[in-house]
């Protein structure tokens, strides 16, 4: 069901949607023109919580500033940090103990699949079920547990340092980890029973949503997003870092480019997740967990650094720019959800509110990521 | 005659109290059945605080409802605006008063008890529709829009499938209905193939038109509120959306009363034996419960996919269903 907005020769009304509104998660505001409940022009409206976390990276120290990176994808705070910090310690060169990096894959890894589950539910709430989040958010709080276990957050965390993570790993979160994965490994075939299988939530995904590779590729959508548009895009394999090139993994990707593939790679990934924790967790080496000889107040030399990783939400980069003082002289952050939105007014034209809002879900937006 | 008149008077009162009790006691109590239930399916506890088990908690929600303020936005339409959950609740309050509960108990014996539940029931949407426009605001129009092309378009399967009970039955009196269905859940018209084999399809028809003509999930397009915040509700606050609720819940019991009765044997026993009052509470609220199940179970449709469904699938089978009926009438 479409509607041809080019031709377009009625009265057209204009609907605020948000920045308080059910279905934006957050504080997103977008104007949409709409000709009955059709959607003629949907242009998103940012800045309702712009924190200036750029600028705050260049008027406090490296250590003063990493608190902030949790605070941006409050999702999947370890992604943030892991970039930031990569990126310091490669213009710095620190070099990581091989423990630090096993632990950093896990605890991220633990962290997108949190980040999925927490997906899952939201994206079932905006279809109007609302039963599946309290089964995501079942699982999700083992990881919580766990993770607040060596972290000492259930949310923003703050775990990584410049040269190895804070708190070495016990025995009980190894252990507490394999039942996780079992766990979460026996959920599976419910979620694909009760969620995948419904014929409703299948009539509201699939071919619902489209978006191309090519206009993916134009917006610089990553993540998800570009996987479900049939593009096998995945930092941890275009560009490996940490102690991803020694595990096992495939990458998610799924040709339907609609709803239903990004629903797929989403799902997938959480299963993916559980193939490299569970490699990094047998085969987790021993030995220290920071580096040593890391000076209190890091002043790295002279450089410039981009750094990316793969967070849950697609493509998150980290350019910093050293002038050899305490402070950095320039940080930019790439947020992968401010790609991902802009692709929406595009694709959203021509489409019906209900599904256009479905379609909205499925990018999975984290508004403080996309304002910083 | 004067000792007749004052019965009649008493009768009459103690039936409008009654079923105002029973509409009042239903609201409520669906609403916490609601919550509880939706709670087991969510892996929660639901309320436990107020009373026992949390059995006193919808008099704390009607306390909270009627202390809250009632707030009328700019440039609403003040009459309609008010107007509107009155002629919501109204009809269904209306429309109760010819369900026959038992085999003396029903308010009014009409001979033309189930064309009168379905004038009034009619009516639901004229409420909706008038609190939709007369909020002034651009998610109420779009969700009173909504709602109308919705219950027009299920407005036509349920009438087509009750004429065709009605043409096995021979009568639109509720009581005799009933009556009719004595003997045992073979003898009931769900099960009476006999008479037309798809009668179990007209059944599931009428249930998924029940969920529609009440606005429930999942064909809540009226409240839908990851699209249109709340709805046709949004501008209502206080005791205002409150009678929207109650209009909610009393249009499900009464959706529930008329497929028991039409279909269910009302309070006849399936097995024969002390029919009454029980086995029409019994069944009637297994129905509700399972309106309530469905609604925490499935995702919302979308709106087009709705009037699909109506127009191109249960139109022409309640069509087909009322032919087959005729052939069956005339061949045997």
């Amino acid at each position: 069901m479409s509607l041809d907005v080019q031709n377009l020769d009625r009265e057209t009304f204009v609907v605020n949607l948000g920045p308080q509104h059910p279905a934006t998660h957050g504080v997103l505001r977008i104007k949409l023109t709409m000709d009955g409940e059709y959607i003629v022009d949907a242009e998103p409206v940012l800045g309702y919580i712009h924190r200036m976390h750029e600028k705050m990276g260049e008027n406090r120290s490296y250590a003063k500033f990493l608190p902030n990176m949790g605070r941006m994808d409050y999702v999947a705070a370890l992604f943030n940090s892991h970039g930031y910090v990569a990126a310091v310690e490669r213009l710095a060169g620190i070099t990581v103990p091989e423990r630090a990096e096993f632990i950093r894959v896990i605890t991220c890894e633990l962290n997108r699949v949190a980040s999925h589950l927490l997906w899952l539910g939201a994206y079932l709430i905006d279809l109007g079920g609302f039963t599946p989040m309290l089964y995501a958010f079942d699982d999700r709080e083992m990881i919580l547990d766990l993770l607040e276990a060596v972290t000492g957050a259930r949310l923003t965390f703050c775990y990584f340092r410049f040269g190895g993570v804070a708190n070495d790993v016990d025995e009980n979160f190894v252990s507490g980890t394999r039942v996780f994965v079992a766990r979460m490994r026996s959920r599976m075939p419910m979620y694909e029973a009760f969620v995948s299988k419904n014929i409703i939530f299948r009539k509201r995904c699939e071919g619902i949503g489209v978006i191309s590779a090519e206009t993916c590729r134009r917006y610089g959508a990553t993540g998800p997003v570009i996987r479900g548009s049939g593009v096998a895009y995945d930092v941890r394999k275009a560009e490996p870092y940490s102690a991803y090139p020694r595990f096992q993994f495939n990458v998610a990707v799924s040709d339907l480019c609609d709803n239903m593939g990004r629903y797929r790679v989403r799902v997938d990934e959480i299963v993916e997740s559980l193939r490299i924790i569970e490699q990094a967790i047998d085969q987790l080496p021993g030995g220290p967990v920071m580096a040593e000889k890391v000076p209190r107040s890091l002043k790295p030399p002279k450089g410039d650094c981009y750094f990316n990783v793969e967070s849950a939400r697609g493509s998150f980069g980290v350019r910093v720019v050293s002038d050899a003082t305490e402070n950095a002289y320039r940080l930019k952050l790439r947020s992968p959800c401010l790609s991902n939105l802009h692709l929406f007014r595009e694709c959203s034209r021509g489409m019906l509110l209900p599904d256009a809002l479905a379609m909205l879900g499925s990018l999975d937006l984290v508004i403080p990521d996309i304002d910083r | 005659m004067r000792m007749e008149f004052v019965l009649e008077i008493a009768r009459v009162v103690l039936y409008v109290v009654g079923i105002l009790a029973f509409v009042g006691f239903n609201a409520s109590y669906l609403v916490l059945l609601e919550r509880k239930g939706s709670a087991r399916f969510q892996l929660r506890h639901g309320p436990t605080e107020v009373g026992p088990f949390g059995l006193i908690q919808p008099v704390a929600d009607a306390v909270k409802l009627l202390c809250k303020q009632i707030l009328i936005p700019k440039n609403v339409d003040v009459i309609l605006f008010f107007m509107a959950p009155i002629l919501v609740l109204l009809p269904a309050i209306l429309c109760m008063v010819t369900i026959p509960f038992g085999a003396t108990i029903a308010a009014r014996n009409f001979n033309l008890g189930l064309l009168m539940v379905f004038a009034f029931a009619a009516f639901n949407v004229f409420g909706i529709l008038i609190g939709g426009w007369a909020s002034h605001n651009k998610y109420a129009n779009l969700a009173a829009a909504r709602v109308v092309a919705q219950n027009i378009a299920y407005e036509i399967p349920t009438l087509l499938i009750v004429v065709a009970v009605v043409m096995v039955t021979g009568t639109f009196n509720l009581q005799e209905i009933v009556a009719q269905q004595a003997g045992g859940f073979w003898r009931w018209n769900i099960l009476r193939l006999d008479l037309n084999p798809l009668q179990p399809v007209a059944f599931l028809m009428y249930f998924i038109c029940l969920l529609a003509e009440t606005n429930r999930a999942p064909f809540d397009m009226v409240e839908a509120e990851s699209e249109l915040v709340a709805g046709a509700y949004t501008e209502y606050s206080g005791m205002t959306f409150g009678v929207f609720f109650m209009a909610e819940y009393t249009n499900i019991v009464l959706g529930c009363c008329v497929a028991t009765v039409l279909f269910l044997g009302g309070w006849q026993c399936p097995f024969g034996l002390v029919p009454g009052p029980h086995w029409f509470l019994l069944k009637m609220y297994a129905l509700c419960f399972t309106v309530i199940w469905v609604r925490w179970s499935f995702p919302r449709v979308q709106f087009y996919n709705l009037l699909n469904l109506s127009w191109k699938i249960l139109i022409p089978v309640s069509l087909a269903n009322i032919i087959l009926t005729a052939l069956m009438l005339k061949v045997f």
